[in-house]
């Protein structure tokens, strides 16, 4: 089936279990996930030659971070697009590693928004920072992010007929997942959920209502948390620890608010055809779709532009047991518990990429038999205003 | 009360449309080459790179085409606000704008996607005006 070009695999993955941190910095979070992932992958601190970072732990990152860490790094990438980074770190570092500029490239993300009482996702937004054109044209009217999200819900909803409990069942499924993750427990935990079980349709429209359409229970947490990843080439790859996680193939895109544009649609429809087309394969073949879900709205807007359905059909794709992994229709979705009920630090893309790893070598606490394909899909910045997406498609030999 | 976060000067782009905002004007920009609309405003057309571009007034008449009622907002401002919707406009002129619906009893049911709207302008103590839109 795959005739795909193995230049580099995931050789190494490490999540941060802890999902409340007080007392600990982003930069000691990197830094002990890396420690961790390359002891994963069997590799020396000193085997890393290529640094990638999302800028989410120091300024000036490609220098401040290569001290801080004590690497000499041949390659420095700080792409920072939002929660969707570290699928373009995943892209570039391929590619790197495929015109060999680097051969250990590594991937790694900290934070304490939890811990920081970060408002990310109903603070007022606006009044910070320089200021710009696309701020001075937000700022006054109060969009929380939640809100913008909500505003793609209801589009969504009017165009295609998408309902409130269509978008609760994939919050159903994500808790199922879980509850048999014990971090996603302990998370849940920590952050003082109610109601730490498994939850119903009508659990999610009886939770209170953050921004119409979008319920508590539609919307992810606001945890601390973090991980990294080891990307390495087919040479090094060869004698690493565990199963080499092939990149077999990588997408790339924005997209933003434009007149008559379509908001139903995000950069998932530009990124994905890329990514599916490199690698050989069509997204009926993949076993794990490991979806960013900020939001119930943002999973199944990207199933449907990753080609899983057609645009519009995303409804009555995601209804009843498709998604569970124990259900023997593919794909199995977010089966660590998502960024709704198991780790959501803010940018949650790096996780996306451990749990589909997880999964390919058989490690998963909701294993699907034999998953040999994974697509993971981050979306980075807003979904009504201006977002990033970035695919990656990942294969077990 | 506390006040809406308000935009930010200097910020060469944007300068002109909230200018106008202090008469009530509601402005945005065409490209006389090709008769794109830009918005939100700048000096060049994203469409082309051109920084020929011509300044129009709109009328102010458009239709909802998405929307949500914030229930929480811990920014001051809005928190007192009650339950309020944040919404994109579509102008008949062909720009959309980010906006809020004004002049319902109750945002949660009586704003729906689809629904004429008016410009109504909300004036603020910095001498800008906000354009809103409450049902036509």
């Amino acid at each position: 089936m795959v005739s795909q070009k193995r230049d580099a695999a995931i050789v190494g993955i490490h999540e941060y279990p802890r999902r409340k941190a007080p007392g600990v910095t982003p930069l000691q979070i990197k830094v002990e996930c890396a420690a961790r992932a390359l002891e994963d992958a069997g590799l020396k601190w000193s085997d890393v030659d290529g640094l990638y970072d999302a800028q989410d732990g120091a300024g000036m990152a490609g220098l401040n971070l290569a001290e801080y860490f004590g690497f000499k790094p041949n390659v420095i990438d700080t792409t920072a697009v939002g929660g969707s980074s570290y699928e373009f770190h995943t892209s570039h570092a391929r590619r790197d590693i495929a015109a060999g500029k680097c051969k250990v490239a590594l991937l790694t993300y900290g934070s304490t928004a939890h811990s920081d009482s970060r408002a990310i996702g109903t603070g007022g937004m606006g009044g910070l920072g320089a200021p710009g054109p696309i701020s001075n044209m937000q700022d006054p009217w109060g969009m929380t992010l939640i809100s913008n999200y909500a505003m793609v819900a209801h589009r969504h909803f009017h165009q295609y007929g998408t309902t409130s409990a269509q978008l609760a069942n994939i919050s159903r499924i994500t808790r199922a997942h879980a509850m048999r993750n014990p971090q996603a427990v302990q998370a849940m935990t920590d952050l003082l959920y109610e109601n730490i079980r498994e939850i119903t349709i009508e659990d999610v429209l009886g939770s209170r209502m953050v921004a119409d359409p979008l319920h508590l229970l539609d919307c992810c947490m606001v945890s601390d948390g973090g991980g990294a990843v080891v990307i390495a080439s087919a040479d090094v790859a060869r004698d690493t620890k565990k199963t080499p996680v092939w990149v077999i193939g990588t997408g790339e895109a924005t997209k933003y608010s434009e007149n008559k544009g379509d908001l139903t649609t995000s950069a998932g429809a530009q990124s994905a055809p890329v990514a599916f087309g490199e690698a050989g394969v069509r997204p009926q073949e993949i076993d794990i779709a490991m979806i960013y879900d900020s939001f119930t709205i943002t999973v199944l807007t990207i199933l449907e532009d990753l080609g899983f359905c057609k645009k519009g059909e995303g409804g009555a794709f995601v209804e009843g047991e498709r998604l569970h992994f124990k259900s023997p229709l593919k794909p199995t979705l977010n089966t660590d518990g998502g960024g709704l009920s198991s780790n959501h630090p803010g940018m949650r893309g790096i996780f996306l990429l451990l749990e589909s790893v997880r999964q390919l070598r058989g490690e998963s606490t909701s294993q699907v038999d034999g998953a040999r394909l994974a697509v993971a899909h981050g979306n980075g910045g807003m979904l009504a205003t201006s977002h990033t997406g970035g695919t990656i498609i990942l294969a077990r030999d | 009360m506390a006040s809406r976060p308000q935009p930010r000067f200097p910020e060469p782009d944007t300068q002109p449309f909230w200018d106008a905002t202090r008469e009530h004007r509601l402005t945005y920009q065409v490209d006389p080459a090709t008769g794109d609309v830009i918005f939100f405003p700048r000096r060049h057309s994203p469409y082309t790179g051109t920084t020929n571009l011509e300044v129009r007034e709109s009328k102010g008449m458009g239709t909802v085409y998405t929307y949500s009622v914030v229930r929480l907002n811990r920014h001051p401002a809005f928190a007192a606000l009650g339950p309020y919707a944040v919404a994109y406009v579509d102008l008949d002129e062909g720009f959309r704008i980010l906006t809020n619906i004004v002049g319902v009893a109750d945002p949660v049911k009586d704003v729906k996607i689809g629904m004429r709207v008016k410009l109504k302008w909300e004036d603020q103590e910095s001498g800008i005006a906000l354009p809103m839109f409450e049902p036509a």
